[in-house]
């Protein structure tokens, strides 16, 4: 007989927990006690390698980890109850499905031999979650768990990156089995996501592209995920080639906004000469973005007259909903280093001199212009004193979901990838504050802003609370025009200017509320006073909440209302076309 | 005239729909099949006809078979989201490799006296179907077949007094020597 008790891989479940955690290098965890996770808190609390962060909502675990996810490249963790513990982390799980965010969640269950008795805090949280995880695991035995945690690390961080869960039944958590540490054999065979490219279809890319006589590079967040690298032979290619470049709201940053050949964002609220390039392109070599209706407009009309090529670690992203001609499929970073070796090899930089040309014409139009005013913020001017005053400086933004995240993505300028967090396909208002507590607990000496609005802010407001436990100096920078903007300009463009819900009645004293917390408060309602909060708000070494009161009934623009084309948009009436602006404003009548 | 009060514009998309067999190895695990299943009706996927059943026991595979209809578009996405889940090992489009052979199993009861009865039993041998179960009154027939014969048969049987049926749904296998 051997003795086990020595042994030091004989452990419980919850001390298994924590131990994998150690060995996947994790030094923040994000979570919220209960009942079915005591046993993991129990173990929490006699150890010092990893940090928790205690939340004031499970959805603010949730974001948090996005933003740390997001700003690191690492996974982000996080730790929570049954029952209602697991069905409020809901939200930021189909959040990260969506942005592909690596996300480790662990989700306390009741006893196995209580599972499907309705007993206090029991949901099925496995069955709740499949649809908005990458994968997830119910572990009834407490020798499968420590495999499957590893395996739901490795599931997570690979291929195309997404959140996994993994439920734990709390008498799983006290039996005591066999750990053992990461291995390769942890992972299921069949999960075996695809890296390099194909040759045959880099060389077909790469004829493409030296062919092309009116490019362009469409980026996303795909790039990013890819880590620094990607990003660095992104600009090599750009670089090479001399095409113009645009992304999704998920990829900024990683072509700089600076860069010479930068169109701007493109889809619905993106600059004119970014999506008229689209449309009127020869060849687009799509990298890491996914074609969806957002970018896209009306699909019958995008971008008619082109050879697509598109690079994506997923299979299921190519032909989903636009046809392309030379799918790659492979990671960003991996396929960019191989289209560059060859292009260098074997074409020569195109002469497009005359695409330039046309693209110089779109970009006068000034599509992102506003009506400057004396009297009060104007949102867009907000945001450009906002990056003016913070230039330089080692920055990440994140944002809530409205017109201000729009004017964040279109006037901040990112210069480097992992700067900015957003959440860009589910668009989840209450995002930005707990991915800016997440962010900060990353980067502490870092200057980390969420760029807000009014309504969204007042999702998770709970978790200026952890920020000032934690002494996290996050800047919630709120755009403060007093309504749902967003929705209220799709009710004034789309429903008659009904607006149905959309006013922001009995908003909180933001300044107040912001002392009541223990952080600081700051308002502002004149541009001549801008410039000074700001300096403020960046100098004071506590979470701020900025009240910035701007211009209430502004518009975003350009716009392409949804399931219209790319050269249907609209532009403000600023922009120094007039007959495009009064050909877009037809379009509503 | 009642125009509609809101300017939107939804597109509508007309491509014809095709009907395909799909054959999925699985790893047999709790919740593989509510994940399969769970794809199709989160994504507004169709299924025609959904057999399951583990094929290899050591190896913990199981073999799903889907019949679906879509357009070549949808049913080009049906089979790459089935391959990236995390349990799935293959997914092979059966009708696309036109050497695969379909079989449903269908049980047949029907009820009569006199000619009808001696009509449903006619049919049957033409149709190679074995009585399995019989009464003075009743027949339970067990039809094998593709979709279409099994079909046509209970199509027959309808009005010589057709009781009920149970149909197992598709099975499908590649001809040839190779396995999938
Ligand atoms: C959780 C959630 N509920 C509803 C919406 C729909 N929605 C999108 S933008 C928006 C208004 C946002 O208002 P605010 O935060 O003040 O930003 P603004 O547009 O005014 O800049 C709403 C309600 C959403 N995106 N997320
Ligand atoms: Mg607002």
């Amino acid at each position: 007989m051997t003795d086990k008790s020595h042994d030091p891989n004989q452990m419980t479940g919850a001390a298994m927990i924590v131990r994998a955690l150690i060995d996947h290098g994790v030094q923040h965890l994000f979570g919220y006690p209960g009942g079915a996770v005591l046993p993991i808190y129990d173990e929490i609390f006699q150890q010092s390698e990893v940090e928790h962060i205690l939340v004031r909502h499970e959805q603010g675990a949730g974001h948090a980890a996005e933003g740390y996810a997001r700003s690191t490249g690492k996974p982000g963790v996080v730790l929570v109850t049954s029952g209602p513990g697991a069905t409020n982390m809901v939200t930021p799980l189909a959040d990260a499905l969506m942005d592909s965010i690596p996300l480790v969640c662990i989700t306390g269950q009741v006893p196995t031999h209580l599972i499907g008795n309705d007993a206090f805090q029991e949901c099925d949280t496995v069955g709740i979650t499949r649809p908005c995880t990458k994968h997830n695991w119910l572990v009834r035995n407490v020798n499968d768990l420590a495999k499957v945690l590893h395996e739901a690390f490795y599931v997570a961080t690979t291929g195309r990156p997404g959140p996994v869960v993994v439920d734990v039944p709390k008498d799983v958590q006290f039996a005591t089995g066999t750990y053992h540490p990461p291995r390769k054999s942890d992972v299921h065979v069949s999960y075996a996501p695809r890296v390099k490219g194909d040759a045959m279809q880099i060389r077909k890319a790469v004829a493409l592209l030296a062919s092309a006589k009116r490019p362009v590079i469409y980026s996303g967040g795909g790039v990013v995920n890819s880590g620094p690298e990607a990003s660095r032979l992104l600009r090599e290619l750009v670089e090479v080639t001399g095409f113009p470049i645009t992304s999704t709201l998920m990829g900024l940053g990683a072509y700089p906004a600076s860069g010479p050949n930068w169109l701007g964002m493109l889809g619905m609220h993106g600059t004119y000469e970014a999506n008229m390039t689209m449309h009127d392109c020869d060849v687009m070599l799509c990298v890491g973005a996914r074609f969806d209706d957002r970018i896209t407009g009306r699909t019958d009309a995008f971008s008619p007259n082109s050879k697509k090529i598109h690079i994506d670690i997923d299979p299921s992203s190519i032909n989903k909903n636009i046809r392309v001609d030379v799918p790659i499929i492979g990671d960003c970073g991996d396929v960019l280093a191989d289209i560059l070796q060859v292009f260098k090899a074997e074409a020569k930089k195109p002469d497009i001199k005359s695409w330039w040309q046309e693209i110089a014409v779109w970009r006068a139009r000034n599509s992102l212009a506003y009506k400057p005013n004396r009297d009060v913020i104007m949102p867009q001017y907000a945001i450009q004193r906002l990056f003016e005053l913070t230039r330089g400086r080692d920055t990440y933004i994140t944002t809530e979901v409205g017109q201000h995240q729009m004017w964040a993505a279109q006037f901040y300028g990112f210069e480097e990838p992992h700067r900015w967090m957003t959440s860009g396909g589910l668009g989840t208002m209450g995002y930005g504050l707990p991915a800016a507590i997440g962010v900060q607990v990353a980067h502490p000496d870092s200057l980390v802003i969420d760029i807000g609005g009014d309504a969204s802010v007042q999702m998770t407001m709970q978790e200026m609370s952890t920020a000032v436990q934690y002494e996290l100096p996050v800047k919630i920078f709120i755009l403060n025009n007093q309504y749902m903007g967003m929705v209220r300009q799709w009710q004034q463009l789309l429903h008659g200017n009904r607006l149905s819900h959309s006013y922001s009645e009995a908003l909180p004293d933001f300044v107040k509320l912001a002392e009541a917390y223990g952080g600081v408060g700051l308002q502002v309602s004149k541009p001549g006073d801008l410039d000074g909060a700001i300096k403020e708000m960046i100098s004071v070494k506590k979470p701020v909440l900025f009240d910035c009161r701007v211009a209430a009934l502004e518009n975003c623009f350009p716009m392409i209302p949804s399931g219209k084309a790319h050269n249907e948009m609209i532009l403000p009436a600023e922009a120094s076309d007039p007959a495009a602006a009064f050909a877009g404003g037809k379009a509503l009548v | 005239m009642n125009q509609p009060a809101s300017a939107y514009f939804i597109e509508d998309r007309h491509d014809p729909n095709e009907t395909h067999t799909l054959s999925v190895l699985v790893q047999n695990e709790p919740g593989v099949l509510a994940r399969v299943i769970g794809l199709f009706s989160g994504r507004g996927y169709n299924i025609e006809s959904l057999t399951v059943s583990e094929t290899e026991s050591q190896k913990h595979l199981s073999r799903i078979t889907i019949v679906t209809t879509g357009t070549p578009m949808v049913i080009q996405q049906i089979k790459h989201q089935l391959d990236r889940m995390i349990p799935v090992y293959r997914v092979v489009d059966m009708t696309l490799t036109k050497r695969a052979i379909e079989r449903e199993l269908a049980m047949v009861k029907v009820r009569g006296i006199g000619e009808p009865r001696v009509e449903a039993l006619r049919l049957a041998d033409a149709f190679r179907a074995r009585v399995i179960d019989a009464t003075t009154e009743s027949f339970v027939f067990e039809i094998t077949g593709n979709t279409d014969k099994i079909s046509q048969f209970i199509d027959l049987m309808r009005p010589l007094g057709l009781v009920e049926v149970a149909r197992t749904g598709v099975a499908a296998i590649g001809r040839g020597s190779e396995g999938m």
